[in-house]
C-alpha cells in the first residue's frame, strides 16, 4: 500500500503517548440519575381539550396558571438552600420559562399567582382562577421522603370545565429536581397539543471564546434549557460537531488533541475518550444510528472523502460511498433504513439519500442553491438542511425532496438539529465580520424563533434524545 | 482527477527553469535522510543570509521562498491554476535543494461554507498542492497534509478579499 511508508513517517511526526488523546479532557461530569415514575393517570379522557390542536397558532392564545407547586411540610433538601417550600416555586418557574420561551402557550409564573396550600393541590378553589383569564391551571407539590429523594406530583386542569386533565408524579434525586419541572413540562405540552415531549433532553455543542483568528472550541453540555452545564474539554485543542449517543452515555465528536482532524467517542461517565477509526488518515463528520450500534463518519484518503460505517465497539469499517469529490455526514431515518447525506459529486454540494447499506444512492435537491448538513427528523417526516443560495438559512424538506420551507433569515445559520419530537429546530447563527455566534431555536411554522442563552459563544449544536 | 489540465502548463514553465529541470530529475522514492544530515547552501540556492535561520527551520523556508509558501484557491475550488503552480515550482526548488526537510501542507476553506464540508475542501486542497510537488519530484513521504476548514483565518473580515486570502494551502516546515 502506498501510503504505507507515509503513514509511518506521521505515526513518529505526530503520535504521542497514548494517553495524549485524553490531554484536553476536564474532570468526568458523571452520568445523571434515573427519574421513576410515581404515578400516572389520565384523569378525564373525555373532558377538557379532546384530541390534539394541529396548528400551533391555536396553541399561542392558551392561557395556563402555573403557581408555586406545595410541600406538604417543610423540610430542608440538598435541591434548595430554603427547604422544599422554595423549591416548589423554584420547579414552576422552570414550567413557566420552558412554556413561555418555546412561544407555545401564555403562561403566567408563580411570582403573579397566589401559593396553594398542600391540599388545594387535589382540590383547586376554582373561583379563584377564573377570573385571571387562565383556561389552564397547573399545580404540584414537591416533598421530601426520608431517604432525601423527591417525590414531585404535577396536575393539569382545565378552568372552565373545573376538570383534571391529566396527572402524573416521579421521584428523582434532588441533584435531578430539575428533571422533574421538565417531566412535568413534557406532560402539559404533550396532553395540550397531542405532540410528543422534547424538554427532558439534553443538547451537546461547542463553546467559543476568544478572537476570531484564535477561536477556543470546548466540547460542552447542557440541558434542553441551558441548565447544568459543563464544558468536557479544556480548550488547549479544538473540538468540533458533537453528537449524543442515543442513551446519552457517550459523545462522538471530533478534536485536533493530537494535531489533526480525529473523531473520538467520549465516555461521559468514565470521562475518557478513544479514537473512532485509527487509520492514519482524518475522520470528521460523525453520527450515531437511531439505535446506537453504529457509526456513521467520513474519512478523507489523499483529499478523496468518502462516508463510511463501523460497529459503535470497533471492528472494520464498511465503506458505503465511493465517488470522486466529498461525501460528508449523514443523518439516518428514524428506522435506520436510510441514510441522507451531502455530496459535492454533481459539482456543488447536493443532499442525497441512500439505503443503510449504501446502495440506491440518489439525489434529491433539485432548487436553486445548495444543500448542506441535512438532518433527518425524529418523525421522519421532514429533512432538515442548511439551504445555501447567498446567505445560509435553515430550511426543511420532505424526504423526497419536495416542499422546500426556508424558516430563518440569518446571514449565516447552520448545522440544523432536530427536538426531539420533530417540531423545533435549533440551529446556529453566525455573525458577519464579528464571526460570533450562539444557538437558536426555531419551529416548524418560522414564526417562533428564539435565541438560547450560553454562558459563552456557542456553536454546533446537537439536541438529543427524551431521556427514560 | 485531482489535478486538472493546468498540469501540462506548470510542467513547460517547470522545464524552462534551469533549477528545478535539476532537482525534478531526482529519484522521489527514497525515504527522507536522517535528520542530522546538515546541507550545505550552494550559491546557486535561494539566498539566504549567513546570521538568518538555520535549514529546517520555517524562517529559512520563508526567507527562501517569500510569499511563494501559501498558494490560493477559488471558491470551492481545489485545482492549481498558473500562480499556484509557480509558487509550488519555487517550493519544489527549496525542496529539491533541502532534501532533509519535511512540511506539512496546511488546507484551509473561507467562512462561507458549512463546517464540515470545509473540512474536507482543505483536506483536498492541500492534497492538490501535495500532489502537484510530488509530481515535481518531491518525495510524498516528505510532504503531511492537515485540514483546519474555516477554523483558522488569517484575514478577519466578512468579504470577498478576506475570503480569498482563507481559501489557502501554507506549506510549514516541521521541525
Amino acid at each position: 500500500m502506498i501510503m504505507r511508508s507515509y503513514l509511518a513517517l506521521s505515526l513518529a511526526l505526530f503520535a504521542a503517548p497514548l494517553a495524549a488523546q485524553n490531554e484536553d479532557l476536564g474532570e468526568p461530569v458523571g452520568e445523571g440519575g434515573s427519574v421513576e415514575t410515581a404515578f400516572e393517570e389520565n384523569a378525564s379522557e373525555e373532558g377538557g381539550l379532546t384530541g390534539s390542536v394541529t396548528d400551533e397558532s391555536d396553541w399561542q392564545d392558551l392561557g395556563i396558571a402555573i403557581p408555586a407547586f406545595a410541600t406538604d411540610r417543610e423540610r430542608s433538601t440538598p435541591a434548595n438552600a430554603s427547604g422544599t417550600g422554595a423549591l416548589g416555586g423554584e420547579i414552576a418557574r422552570v414550567i413557566t420559562s420552558n412554556l413561555r420561551n418555546n412561544g407555545i402557550f401564555k403562561p403566567t409564573g408563580p411570582d403573579a399567582l397566589p401559593k396553594p396550600s398542600f391540599a388545594q393541590i387535589t382540590a383547586p378553589s376554582w373561583g379563584s382562577w377564573t377570573g385571571r383569564g387562565a383556561e389552564m391551571l397547573v399545580k404540584g407539590y414537591v416533598t421530601a421522603r426520608d431517604d432525601g429523594r423527591l417525590v414531585v406530583g404535577c396536575y393539569l386542569y382545565d378552568v372552565a370545565l373545573q376538570d383534571e386533565l391529566i396527572r402524573e408524579g416521579w421521584v428523582v434525586r434532588p441533584a435531578d429536581w430539575r428533571r422533574a419541572a421538565h417531566k412535568c413540562s413534557d406532560l402539559i405540552y404533550a396532553r395540550l397539543t397531542g405532540e410528543s415531549p422534547f424538554f427532558d433532553s439534553r443538547i451537546a455543542y461547542i463553546a467559543e471564546t476568544g478572537p476570531k483568528d484564535k477561536r477556543v472550541k470546548r466540547l460542552a453540555i447542557m440541558d434542553s434549557d441551558g441548565a447544568n452545564h459543563r464544558f468536557l474539554t479544556l480548550g488547549s485543542a479544538t473540538a468540533l460537531t458533537p453528537r449524543y449517543s442515543p442513551d446519552y452515555s457517550q459523545l462522538l465528536y471530533l478534536s485536533y488533541v493530537d494535531g489533526n482532524p480525529r473523531i473520538y467517542v467520549y465516555d461521559i461517565g468514565t470521562g475518557q475518550q478513544k479514537l473512532v477509526a485509527d487509520t492514519g488518515n482524518p475522520t470528521l463528520a460523525p453520527r450515531w444510528s437511531p439505535d446506537g450500534r453504529s457509526i456513521l463518519y467520513s474519512m478523507a484518503v489523499n483529499g478523496n472523502t468518502d462516508i463510511y460505517r463501523v460497529s459503535a465497539n470497533g471492528g472494520q469499517s464498511v465503506r458505503l460511498t465511493n465517488t470522486p469529490g466529498i461525501d460528508v455526514g449523514g443523518s439516518y431515518s428514524p428506522d435506520g433504513q436510510k441514510i441522507v447525506f451531502e455530496s459535492d459529486r454533481s459539482g456543488s454540494q447536493q443532499c442525497y439519500v441512500m439505503n443503510a447499506d449504501g446502495s440506491g444512492q440518489r439525489r434529491i435537491t433539485f432548487f436553486g442553491g445548495r444543500c448542506a448538513t441535512p438532518e433527518w427528523s425524529p418523525r421522519g417526516d421532514q429533512i432538515a438542511f442548511t439551504r445555501i443560495a447567498g446567505d445560509f438559512n435553515i430550511a426543511v424538506m420532505t424526504p423526497a425532496g419536495r416542499n422546500l420551507r426556508v424558516l430563518t433569515n440569518g446571514w449565516q445559520d447552520e448545522a440544523p438539529t432536530w427536538a426531539p419530537n420533530g417540531r423545533i429546530i435549533q440551529f446556529f447563527r453566525t455573525a458577519r465580520n464579528s464571526g460570533r455566534s450562539g444557538l437558536h431555536q426555531v419551529d416548524l411554522t418560522g414564526r417562533n424563533e428564539r435565541r438560547l442563552p450560553t454562558p459563552v459563544d456557542a456553536s454546533d449544536p446537537a439536541w438529543g434524545p427524551i431521556r427514560p | 482527477m485531482t489535478i486538472p489540465n493546468t498540469r501540462i502548463i506548470a510542467i513547460a514553465v517547470l522545464s524552462s527553469t534551469a533549477l528545478l529541470g535539476a532537482c525534478a530529475k531526482k529519484a522521489p522514492e527514497e525515504l527522507p535522510p536522517t535528520p542530522q544530515a546538515t546541507a550545505t547552501p550552494t550559491t546557486s540556492g535561494p539566498s539566504t543570509t549567513p546570521s538568518g535561520p538555520g535549514v529546517g527551520t520555517q524562517g529559512h523556508f520563508e526567507q527562501a521562498v517569500g510569499s511563494n509558501a501559501v498558494v490560493y484557491f477559488d471558491t470551492d475550488r481545489f485545482n492549481i491554476d498558473s500562480t499556484d503552480a509557480a509558487a509550488l515550482q519555487t517550493q519544489a526548488q527549496y525542496l529539491g535543494q533541502y532534501s532533509q526537510v519535511t512540511i506539512t501542507i496546511e488546507g484551509h476553506a473561507d467562512e462561507r461554507g458549512t463546517r464540515e464540508y470545509n473540512v474536507a475542501l482543505g483536506e483536498r486542497r492541500a492534497n492538490s498542492a501535495k500532489n502537484y510537488l510530488v509530481s515535481l519530484g518531491i518525495a510524498a513521504n516528505r510532504i503531511s497534509t492537515v485540514s483546519y476548514g474555516k477554523e483558522r483565518p488569517v484575514a478577519l473580515g466578512s468579504n470577498a478579499e478576506a475570503w480569498a486570502q482563507n481559501r489557502r494551502a501554507a506549506s510549514v516546515v516541521i521541525n
